[in-house]
C-alpha cells in the first residue's frame, strides 16, 4: 500500500514537472507583443506598451517579472526563496500589484507571504520598474515621453491651456 | 473652542494687557502630546523620488490654493534660489520638492511639507492656542484665532509655517494640514501621497511606518543610509524620511536635538509678554491705516479650517 502510494506520488510529481516544463516553453514562446496599460488612466492617456520590443532588449523575463515566468531570477531578494524557476499561473503586473493605493496597514496586513510585504501598488510597480530601467539605460524619462497628458492632466498641472497667465508676484516674505 | 476673534482678542488684550502678560505660558502641552499612540504619519522614501512635482500639483488642487507662478511641470523651479536658499513651503504652496546634487551621486529630490511633529514647537510657541495636534496625528490651526505674530514661524525647526498677507489687516499662518478635514479625519490617504507615481510615500500609523522603514534599510543595506529621519528628531515627527545619501547632503538639518523643542521655546516665550505689551497699539495702528476709507469686511474666509466644525 505504502509502495503504491509512493509510486503514485512520484508519477504525479513527474507529471507536474512535465506540465511545468511545457508551460515554461509555452510561456517563453508566446507572449503578447503589445499590452495596453490603461487601468489607471486619468491625468494621462493609457500606454500601449511595446512588450515585444522590450522582450528583445532585456536579458530575461525576470528583469521585470521577478520569479513568475520560469527564467532565472535576477533580484537577489526574490532569489532567497524562488530558486526553482517554476513559471507561475499569473504573470501580469496587475495580478499581484494592487490598483488601490497601499497604506502601512495594507502593506503589512493582507499578504500572507511574509517576504511579499511592502509590495508597491500597481501605479508604483509600473513606474518604479519602467522609469528605474529607463534612467539606468538612458531611455526617455519625461512623463509625456510614455503617456500623453489628458485635458484633466493639463488642468491638474496648470499647464498647456491652463498655464498661469502671468507672474502672480513673488511669495513668501 | 472659544470663539475669540482677532479683534476681540486685541480689545481684550488692550483692556487686560497686564493680566495676559502675567499669565503663565503653556507648560502643560508637552504632557498632553504623548497621548496619541495611534497617530498617523507618512514615510517618504527619497530614493524613489524623480522630482515630477505631481505631489505639489495634487496639494494645490486639494487645498484650493491659488494659481502657481509656474506650471507644475516646469522644472526650472529646482534652480530657484531666494535669500541664498532653495524653495520652502509658502502660503501658496504647502509642499515643495527641491533638487540636491550630492557629490558623486545622481541628483536627489526631497519633498518638504509640515512634518507634523509629535510635540510641535509651533503649537508650544503659540500663545493664543491657534494650533492643535489631533489624535490622528495632524498639526492643524484655527486661522480665526491666529493673530499673525509669527512665533510659530520662528519656533518651527523645519521653517514650515508661512504667512498669508492677502489680507493686510489679518495676516494668518498657512501650512500643510495633512489634508486633515478632507481626508485624514476619515482615515484617507493625503492627496500628495496618492498622486505620486513612484509611491515615494506610504501613509499609515507612525509606529508601523518606522518598522517598514527599518525593514527597507535591513533588506537593502547598500541602498539607504542607516537612519530614519524624524524617528528621533525633536521628539519624533509624523512624517519620516529615508535617504540614499547622508541627510545633510539633501538639505536636512542634522543638528537637531532628539528632545522636543519645548525647552528652548520656553526661553523664547519669556520675551513674549514684553512683545505683547506693545502689540495692541501696533495692531490698532495697522488696523486704522488699512481700513481707512474702507468697509470692515475681512473677506478672507478659510474654508479648510478643521476646527470650525467642532
Ligand atoms: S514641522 Fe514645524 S509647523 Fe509642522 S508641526 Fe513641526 S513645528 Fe509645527
Ligand atoms: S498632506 Fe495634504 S496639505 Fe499636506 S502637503 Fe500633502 S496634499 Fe498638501
Ligand atoms: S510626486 Fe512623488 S516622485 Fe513626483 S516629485 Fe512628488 S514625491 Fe517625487
Amino acid at each position: 500500500m505504502v509502495n503504491t502510494g509512493k509510486k503514485f506520488m512520484a508519477g504525479l510529481a513527474g507529471l507536474i514537472i512535465c506540465c511545468l516544463l511545457m508551460m515554461n516553453c509555452y510561456a517563453m514562446e508566446s507572449y503578447p507583443e503589445e499590452i495596453e496599460i490603461d487601468v489607471l488612466a486619468e491625468l494621462y492617456e493609457g500606454v500601449v506598451f511595446d512588450h515585444g520590443l522590450h522582450v528583445m532588449m532585456t536579458e530575461g523575463c525576470a528583469v521585470c517579472h521577478h520569479h513568475t515566468t520560469g527564467t532565472p531570477v535576477v533580484d537577489s531578494y526574490c532569489a532567497k526563496c524562488h530558486t526553482n524557476e517554476e513559471p507561475m499561473a499569473t504573470v501580469s503586473c496587475k495580478d499581484c500589484h494592487s490598483s488601490e493605493p497601499v497604506t502601512a496597514g495594507s502593506v503589512r496586513g493582507k499578504d500572507t507571504v511574509l517576504f511579499h510585504d511592502d509590495k508597491p501598488d500597481l501605479k508604483a510597480a509600473y513606474h518604479l520598474s519602467c522609469l528605474g530601467c529607463h534612467q539606468d539605460m538612458g531611455a526617455p524619462v519625461g512623463c509625456q515621453d510614455c503617456h500623453a497628458r489628458t485635458e484633466a492632466g493639463d488642468a491638474f498641472f496648470h499647464s498647456g491651456q491652463f498655464a498661469p497667465t502671468g507672474s502672480t508676484g513673488s511669495s513668501g516674505h | 473652542m472659544s470663539k475669540i476673534t482677532r479683534r476681540k482678542f486685541l480689545a481684550g488684550s488692550m483692556a487686560g494687557g497686564a493680566a495676559i502678560a502675567m499669565a503663565p505660558t503653556k507648560k502643560a502641552f508637552g504632557a498632553n502630546l504623548e497621548g496619541f499612540p495611534d497617530g498617523m504619519g507618512v514615510l517618504v522614501d527619497m530614493t524613489r523620488c524623480v522630482g515630477c512635482r505631481s505631489c505639489e500639483a495634487a496639494c494645490n488642487k486639494e487645498q484650493n490654493l491659488p494659481e502657481p507662478n509656474k506650471s507644475f511641470d516646469d522644472f526650472s523651479v529646482f534652480d530657484e534660489i531666494k535669500h541664498g536658499e532653495k524653495r520652502r513651503p509658502t502660503e501658496k504652496a504647502y509642499t515643495v520638492v527641491n533638487r540636491y546634487e550630492p557629490e558623486g551621486s545622481e541628483p536627489v529630490y526631497r519633498k518638504i511639507q509640515c512634518n507634523h511633529c509629535n510635540e510641535p514647537a509651533c503649537l508650544t510657541s503659540c500663545f493664543v492656542n491657534a494650533y492643535t495636534k489631533t489624535p490622528e496625528g495632524a498639526v492643524i490651526y484655527n486661522d480665526k484665532v491666529c493673530v499673525g505674530c509669527r512665533n510659530c514661524m520662528i519656533a518651527c525647526p523645519f521653517s514650515i509655517p508661512a504667512y498669508s498677507y492677502s489680507s493686510a489687516i489679518n495676516p494668518i499662518i498657512k501650512k500643510c494640514i495633512f489634508c486633515y478635514d478632507t481626508r485624514l479625519k476619515n482615515g484617507q490617504t493625503p492627496a500628495c501621497v496618492e498622486a505620486c507615481p513612484q509611491q515615494v510615500m506610504v501613509f499609515g500609523k507612525r509606529k508601523e511606518l518606522i518598522k517598514i522603514a527599518h525593514d527597507r534599510i535591513r533588506r537593502s543595506p547598500g541602498k539607504y543610509v542607516d537612519q530614519v529621519y524624524g524617528e528621533k528628531e525633536v521628539g519624533g515627527t509624523g512624517w519620516l524620511y529615508l535617504s540614499g545619501v547622508p541627510f545633510q547632503q539633501a538639505g536636512f538639518n542634522v543638528s537637531l536635538p532628539s528632545e522636543p523643542i519645548i525647552n528652548n521655546v520656553k526661553d523664547f516665550l519669556a520675551i513674549v509678554p514684553m512683545v505683547l505689551a506693545i502689540w495692541p497699539a501696533l495692531f490698532t495702528g495697522f488696523h486704522l491705516l488699512a481700513t481707512k476709507g474702507k468697509s470692515h469686511g475681512h473677506g478672507d474666509d478659510h474654508s479648510h479650517d478643521g476646527q470650525e466644525e467642532h
